[in-house]
């Protein structure tokens, strides 16, 4: 999988209830969550993200409620891959389980800056930052995980019998 | 290879004799749980897998109540969504509105969870049950449609903090300003992760309310769960709630653990934490002249009777200032049907507070006492991220049901040793 964006960069510890309100939390429909992604960050969000761009944020992303609401909004808003210094584990977890890309690596978290074009490689490990011209590696995923990512998320993974 | 308490119950329910930090298992479950949020996506989920029934119609629960009852005609359909579900399926557990409460407060007390138990819940605070010796992590909607569907989740073992409490708690002092104390000390992703495990001889000293209240509030350090070895305490309000008969696992003596942190219980204060992160978090004497505009007494955090009782005792013959708006919410039916056989609804309503049904509501800024641009508010509630209770510019403190009791009185932020 190789991911090419614009980046749209934020903080520390970015928790679910700014990613998606719980005020919104009345509906499961994907394209009404997505309508009102990180509206309690940015509430400029939604009309700036065009498809494929890359989220960059820094430690403990996506802390908080279980919500997988937030991934799916992340997903769906045209997110197509979140850089983060750390993430929290559910936020990690549902992410994995729903099939949005995500990596961990701080170096590149750290470095790469609002607007930047990035590259995201996760087959190799490797994200390129085309504005600076730096490149990092990732940490690769444990192969259980790697097994459900490529699979298509935890759903299709029990479906095609790879989680019995 | 010596083991940690959560290591020993991960191994037992992975069919394994040791297991490790890191290691990889598929666990199988004694509870899946789910709430109106979070279940109508699982429940997607689970149709999209395509199995007939959930694995298990005891194990399977879901609690209608974050947005019930019914906020809007949105929340209604949820509801409805989760309430067909549960009577197709013929779950045995499903609590509606009449019958539910908040669930991390109703599940101990329906004796739901007992010691020893690997429950996952699609809800964050699900690790509160770790204060009975179980086992329990908050998982996302998927987790919660494959639980359902295989009776099985996986996890990636973890490591631990040990926190090594001694001492006894001072008047006013309860389980909520000693998380809150921790999280300030070690940060909200101090134990990203990990597993919190709390030992010592202060433990007993702790009600189970106090150790529910403790656990609950994991999360909030990143840890994937919080746990209390079941001790005579918790076995009793087990046995006292539950039929099912409860296991108890202790950590190996030369368990390995990342940290080892030691806790005072007689040297915390009153603590409350600033927005807009739970690790803001400064001693009462340190809060300065913070007015505010709304108290709410509630939540998974502090619902329980214990919790509605002390707050009770402080308000007792006072008034709520004039211009705050103070909340009551007893986390379930039970604890709001004894605080009304004791007088405690009354002390209330004289002193000037509204007492709700449960319901999450205001916690998650879904309804019933949402806030203003720039209005504050002290919650006995567990987050204080921005727009957590209402407009983006609000504020939230985080504090205990005594601090919050009396706060409500002063009309700012107040101790309440001196109320």
């Amino acid at each position: 999988m190789i991911f090419t964006g614009k980046v749209l960069k934020y903080g520390d510890n970015v928790d679910t209830d700014v990613i998606i309100p719980a005020r919104y939390l009345n509906t499961i429909d994907k394209k009404e969550l997505a309508s009102h992604c990180m509206e309690d960050i940015d509430k400029d969000f939604v009309k700036k993200v065009q498809a494929g761009d890359i989220m960059v944020a820094g430690a403990n992303f996506g802390c908080g409620s279980s919500r997988e609401h937030a991934p799916i909004a992340i997903k769906e808003s045209g997110i197509s891959v979140v850089i983060a210094e750390s993430f929290a584990r559910i936020f990690y977890r549902n992410s994995i389980n729903i099939g949005l890309a995500i990596v961990e690596c701080p170096e590149a978290a750290k470095a790469i800056r609002e607007g930047d074009e990035v590259e995201a490689d996760l087959d190799r490990g490797i994200i390129f930052d085309k504005t600076t011209g730096e490149s990092f590696n990732t940490k690769p995923f444990p192969e259980f995980i790697e097994k459900i990512i490529n699979c298509g998320g935890l759903v299709e993974a029990i479906k095609q019998g790879e989680i019995k | 290879m010596s083991m940690t308490m959560t290591q020993k119950i991960l191994a037992a329910h992975a069919g394994l004799d040791k297991v490790e930090a890191g290691q990889l298992i598929l666990c199988e479950l004694d509870r899946v749980l789910g709430n109106d949020i979070t279940s109508p996506v699982a429940i997607r989920e689970f149709n999209n897998i395509g199995v007939k029934n959930v694995y298990d119609k005891d194990k399977v629960t879901m609690v209608m109540d974050h947005f019930a009852p019914n906020k809007d005609i949105k929340a209604a359909v949820q509801c409805k969504m989760c309430r067909d579900f549960c009577n197709e399926k013929e779950v045995t557990h499903f609590y509606d509105v009449g019958r539910m409460g908040i669930e991390h407060a109703l599940l101990p007390e329906k004796g739901l969870v007992v010691a020893g138990d690997v429950v996952i819940g699609a809800d964050s605070h699900t690790c509160t049950y770790g204060a009975l010796g179980a086992f329990s992590t908050g998982v996302g909607s998927t987790d919660m449609a494959a639980g359902m569907a295989t009776g099985k989740a996986w996890f990636k073992v973890p490591s631990a903090i040990k926190f090594v409490l001694r001492g006894k708690l001072n008047k006013h002092i309860s389980g909520k300003d000693v998380i809150l104390h921790i999280i300030g000390k070690i940060g909200v992703d101090g134990a990203l992760y990990k597993s919190m495990e709390f030992v010592g001889e202060g433990v007993k000293s702790l009600t189970i309310y106090d150790r529910l209240t403790i656990c609950n509030m994991a999360i909030e350090a990143g840890a994937k769960n919080g746990i209390f070895e079941a001790d005579e305490e918790a076995l009793r309000y087990i046995a006292e709630h539950s039929t099912r008969k409860p296991v108890v696992y202790t950590a190996d003596p030369d368990a390995e653990y990342d940290e080892v942190i030691e806790i005072d219980l007689s040297a915390i204060k009153s603590t409350v934490a600033f927005p807009h992160l739970p690790e803001n978090t400064r001693t009462i004497d340190e809060v300065g002249d913070v007015v505010i505009d709304q108290v709410v007494i509630g939540s998974c955090t502090n619902g329980h009777y214990k919790d509605i009782e002390e707050a009770a005792m402080i308000l007792k013959g006072k008034k709520v200032a004039k211009n705050v708006r103070a909340i009551i919410i007893p986390a379930t039916q039970d604890i709001y049907l004894k605080a009304m056989e004791n007088g405690l609804l009354k002390i209330f309503i004289e002193a000037g507070c509204v007492v709700s049904t449960p319901t999450c509501g205001p916690c998650l800024g879904g309804y019933m006492g949402i806030l203003a641009a720039g209005e504050r508010a002290v919650a006995t509630t567990n987050r204080n991220f921005v727009g957590r209770m209402g407009d983006v510019t609000s504020e939230v403190y985080l504090a205990s049901p005594a601090v919050a009791a009396a706060s409500a009185i002063a009309g700012k932020i107040a101790d309440p040793a001196k109320i």
